[in-house]
């Protein structure tokens, strides 16, 4: 019993110390549980990683292999592919270098053509300077006519007034009012007025001056009835041969309109028409038809003394005036008188009117 | 005896009445009786003289308002306000010649002052009665018309659709067929008016076939006549692209050219304004114009003439020059700059310089070349001396200077660099970052020797500099 009282007293211990002595070797115990854990796990990873290696170098080998055989399939497809890279990337080269002279030659040839630019700009530089010329001289010409034209004016003007003023001419007698003869040279209006003609008063054009009669063929080819033109050549003419005078003189020559002489411009019944005129006249004219009579009781006492030339045997001979030549029969050497063989000839008609000078005063 | 007394009674009046007329429109003939006319009230006299039964009284007053109201816009305003335009627009279709040339005189003289009056006179309904008139036979009274309806269109553009809507157009173009100059004149002038406000007005007065007679007149000796025909074909030619073409199609070159050589001023500035709105267009009509050697032509008249004529031969060139390279070059070869470095120098007026140094700054932009054939001509110190005028002139050295090492040269040693550095200007003005471009085309040591205060920083540098004593 008192073991057992000893027990039970040291019961209550016991279980304290029980529980101190696996506690302290609990402390202990989970070291060494971990330890013998981590050997058991490193050794176990050791196993698993020689397996693993194992297992990789199988599989390298298998895939080595694998790939090798792969390889060798498409080996052949790959080197063609690169061969083909390789000549295409020489093509591109060689490509780029005919595109890039192309292009160098295109542009210098045909967009900025540098010789056709330097030609284009020395032909623009010859056009400027025929255009300079042309307009120089065209400036140039219109001064010309210009001046011309004001020369042209300037004489107009002076012979105009020249003609007006032709009056003051100096004549022989009495020397002029430019021709003072003090002076050495006669005044250069003086050389005008000689040379322009006297300036008359022109007829109203709107009037012609008409024949007393248009029915006479003469008159109505006359100069005055006929509109006068200018001179015209004929179309078709040939080309004459040999020296020439003056084409205008020979135009105006040949182409005169008619002069007829005054024995033929005068109407053949001249002197029956004069004194139809003179009728008419009268008729026009006179209050009556009776003669005038004087008056016949004033001068009944008068004696009619006739006039010396009618009174006397020597009066007025008609030799000069009526006859011309010495009538005395005894002289005659034939029995018969001149006769009028041939009609007279009009000397002085064409006067100054002829084709030659010969003859004429200078 | 009643009766005859009766009679001189008003025989006296109606001497009297012409008598105050006449003097009246004599009086109105000078400028210093008008205002004292016009105090004694003289319009309110005329009006009733205006209907007067003797035709030639209503023509000497219709003469006599027509003077008054072309001396100043206040009379012309009388003249709209004293209700008298319907009377002369109703007259106008009836009466004899003098009288319609008489009333358009007034029609004309109201017509140019103010668009104002303009419109006041084609409110009453003057314009068909106007257009009506052209077709009259007698050249007086188509010349007179013409130049009422002329100065009726010059103002704007709605007066011109006007003008243009009572169709008076056909029959300008018949009156410039006419063989009397100054109906020519007169009917060239209104159809410049009339084209000169917009492209279709232009584009109408074309389509009447106007460019055909007008480029056959210019071989016209008149010189007028020449200037109212140029006139009218730059307006035309001025709008747009077709216009300019179809002007061009009427073969006016290369006889325009010799119209740059005529002695009248006008004439001169008047063709080149022709050539220069022909060439502003496209880069093809501006080399049209350099074949025909007309770039030779402007040049030459450009060195003929002074002041504002030479104004649109200078903008023509650079237009030109604008358009290409090709074209800046055939200028250049043309002796064109030193033409216009000359109109730099000589000429007073700032617009003008101005516009002179915007065609040197066209001609010299596009490449070294192009800038050392400007630079060799010695205009850049003139540009910088103006440099008040025209931003261009900068424009010109900045783009020239880094180009052509020549370029600089010759900038330097001709002063323009020392110019630069005295310029003033505020730091980030325009002119300022112009400067320093300039500046740094040059080593350092240059611009500081060319800076104005040079001497005296070397001086400064002399007294601090202490001497090594030996």
């Amino acid at each position: 019993m008192a073991t057992l009282a000893r027990l039970q007293a040291r019961s209550t211990a016991l279980a304290q110390q029980y529980y101190f002595r696996n506690s302290v070797v609990d402390a202990f115990r989970k070291k060494e549980n971990d330890a013998a854990v981590k050997i058991q796990s490193w050794f176990r990873g050791c196993r698993v990683r020689a397996y693993i290696r194992y297992l990789h170098r199988i599989a390298t080998t298998v895939q080595k292999w694998w790939r090798g055989y792969l390889g060798r399939q498409h080996c052949q497809l790959i080197v063609e592919i690169a061969y083909c890279a390789l000549k295409m990337n020489v093509y591109n080269a060689m490509a780029v270098r005919i595109q890039r002279w192309w292009r160098g030659y295109r542009i210098r040839k045909h967009c900025f053509d540098y010789i056709y630019l330097k030609a284009y700009l020395r032909a623009v530089e010859r056009t400027n300077d025929t255009v300079r010329k042309a307009l120089d001289e065209f400036a140039e010409i219109r001064e010309r006519e210009e001046k011309e034209a004001a020369l042209k004016r300037e004489k107009k003007k002076k012979d105009y007034q020249a003609r007006k003023m032709h009056y003051l001419l100096s004549t022989k007698q009495i020397p002029g009012v430019y021709n003072s003869p003090f002076r050495k040279e006669p005044d250069p209006w003086e050389l005008r007025l000689r040379q322009a003609k006297p300036w008359t008063r022109k007829k109203l054009r709107g009037q012609l001056q008409r024949p007393t009669s248009l029915t006479s063929w003469l008159a109505c080819t006359s100069a005055r009835s006929f509109p006068c033109s200018e001179i015209l050549p004929p179309i078709n003419r040939k080309q004459c041969q040999g020296p020439f005078r003056d084409i205008t003189e020979v135009l105006e020559q040949r182409y005169r309109p008619l002069e007829p002489t005054l024995r033929v411009a005068e109407p053949v019944n001249g002197v029956k028409e004069a004194r139809e005129e003179f009728r008419r006249q009268e008729k026009a004219r006179n209050v009556q038809d009776n003669m005038f009579l004087p008056f016949a009781s004033y001068h009944k006492n008068e004696k009619y003394i006739p006039s010396v030339h009618l009174w006397s045997k020597c009066g007025s001979s008609s030799y000069g005036c009526q006859h011309f030549r010495d009538e005395n029969p005894k002289k005659w050497v034939s029995g018969k008188d001149f006769q009028t063989v041939l009609p007279s000839f009009d000397l002085f008609s064409t006067y100054g009117k002829s084709y030659s000078k010969a003859g004429q005063i200078l | 005896m009643s009766q005859k007394h009766v009679l001189q009674v008003f025989e006296q009046y109606q001497k009297a009445r012409t008598q105050f007329v006449q003097t009246v429109a004599e009086l109105a003939t000078r400028p210093k009786n008008i205002e004292t006319l016009q105090n004694a009230g003289v319009m309110s006299l005329l009006r009733p003289l205006l209907l007067d039964v003797v035709p030639t009284i209503q023509q000497t007053a219709v003469l006599a308002l027509g003077r008054l109201a072309n001396y100043n816009d206040d009379l012309a305003e009388a003249v709209v306000k004293g209700d008298i335009l319907p009377q002369l627009v109703y007259s106008l279709a009836e009466q004899n010649r003098f009288y319609k040339k008489a009333a358009a005189f007034v029609l004309r003289a109201v017509g140019k002052h103010s668009p104002q009056l303009a419109q006041a006179i084609v409110d009453c309904g003057a314009l068909d009665t106007l257009v009506i008139c052209l077709e009259d036979f007698d050249p007086g009274v188509k010349e007179a018309v013409a130049w009422a309806l002329g100065n009726i269109a010059r103002h704007n553009a709605e007066l011109s659709q006007a003008v243009v809507d009572a169709g008076a157009v056909p029959l300008l173009i018949l009156c410039i067929q006419e063989p009397e100059i100054a109906l020519k004149r007169i009917a060239a002038s209104v159809l410049s008016d009339i084209s000169e406000h917009s492209p279709e007005l232009a584009q109408t007065v074309v389509d009447a076939g106007a460019i055909a007679h007008l480029a056959r007149m210019i071989l016209n000796p008149n010189a007028k006549l020449k200037r109212q025909v140029l006139s009218a074909l730059g307006q035309i030619a001025k709008h747009s692209v077709d216009l300019a073409e179809m002007v061009v199609e009427a073969e006016i070159f290369p006889v325009v050219l010799t119209c740059l050589k005529d002695k009248d001023e006008y004439v001169k500035k008047n063709a080149s304004t022709l050539i220069r709105e022909i060439a502003k267009h496209t880069p093809e009509l501006s080399q049209l114009i350099v074949n025909t050697g007309g770039v030779a032509a402007i040049i030459d008249c450009i060195g003929s003439c002074k002041g504002s004529i030479r104004l649109p031969g200078i903008m023509m060139l650079g237009y030109v020059a604008a358009h290409s390279e090709n074209l800046a070059m055939a200028v250049i070869i043309s002796k064109g700059v030193p033409q216009l470095s000359v109109c730099l120098s000589e000429e007073p007026e700032d617009h003008i310089k101005a516009a002179t140094a915007w065609a040197l700054g066209q001609i010299g932009r596009h490449t070294p070349e192009h800038a050392r054939a400007v630079a060799v001509t010695n205009t850049l110190p003139v540009l910088l001396s103006l440099y008040m005028s025209a931003d261009s002139s900068e424009d010109l050295q900045v783009k020239v200077l880094p180009h052509d090492s020549k370029a600089r040269r010759l900038f330097v040693t001709s002063g323009g660099l020392k110019k630069v550095q005295e310029i003033k200007a505020e730091p980030g003005s325009l002119l300022q970052e112009y400067i320093n471009s300039i500046n740094n085309c040059y080593p350092e040591e240059i611009v500081r020797y060319y800076s104005p205060g040079y001497s005296d920083t070397l001086l400064q540098r002399v007294d601090s500099y202490q001497p090594i004593i030996n």
